[in-house]
């Protein structure tokens, strides 16, 4: 099953989980499966239309997803996958 | 809604402030680490992370996506928690601006070193609240020459 690392600042949202686990087929079925199970992150995740937040990135592995097919990505069994948020800022 | 106040163990501290005063006059940042107690957040290790913002980091900075993974695996490898980000304000205050409020996340820490020419002015920390506003965190035993009075 693929693993989906939670970023910490987003652990609130997720009982203090930090890896979720699941059976999924790609990319997108992962972070349905997700914020179905825990729906107080979705505002975090996704834009009212239902596409990732442009402040959010999605890992598998040490690749982008946007290097890859996106999030129509297929998973393997043993893949990890990150959700890495931005971090930026200044005066 | 009142957050732990923070417990910067002093190596982790000058970590800071020197990378601050090295960078300067451009902005620097990186990450810290510790753990939770329910009474204090105590912050014990921080780590120095390149500015890859293009264009002026006298006024800006980012973290790379890939800096983010590696501190994200550095913490689960370690047993330590990811407890925010640091980054200097050259020639500014430790408050934190527009762009910093624009792409801030919950829980984590906001530590801001305003630094000068001659060096360290001071430093602030600072958490988003349930408003979406950046609220401040005591710090716990600071040097006094970098508290602001």
């Amino acid at each position: 099953m693929a693993q989906l690392i939670i970023p910490t600042p987003l652990r609130k949202f997720t009982d203090g989980q930090g890896i979720f686990t699941q059976e999924a087929a790609t990319v997108k079925d992962l972070l349905a499966a997700l914020a179905a199970q825990h729906p107080g992150l979705k505002p975090h995740l996704f834009e009212d239309s239902g596409s990732l937040r442009s402040f959010i990135r999605v890992y598998v592995g040490d690749e982008d997803i946007h290097a890859l097919e996106g999030e129509d990505t297929a998973l393997q069994a043993n893949d990890e996958v990150s959700i890495i948020p931005a971090i930026a800022g200044g005066l | 809604m009142s957050f732990l106040p923070l417990d910067i163990d002093p190596q982790a501290l000058k970590g800071m402030t020197d990378h601050a005063e090295a960078a300067f006059p451009n902005e620097c940042c990186g990450f810290f680490y510790g753990s939770e107690d329910g009474q204090i957040r105590a912050v014990t290790v921080s780590t120095e992370v390149t500015n890859s913002k293009e264009g002026d980091q006298r006024r800006r900075f980012a973290i790379s996506h890939k800096d983010y993974l590696n501190a994200e695996r550095h913490a689960a490898r370690e047993g330590l928690t990811l407890l925010g980000v640091y980054h200097s304000h050259p020639l500014h205050p430790a408050i934190p601006s527009e762009h910093d409020l624009a792409v801030a996340l919950p829980y984590f820490s906001y530590i801001i070193v305003s630094v000068q020419p001659k060096g360290t002015a001071h430093v602030r920390s600072w958490q988003l609240n349930e408003q979406r506003h950046f609220a401040e965190e005591a710090i716990v035993a600071l040097p006094e020459a970098w508290r602001v009075s």
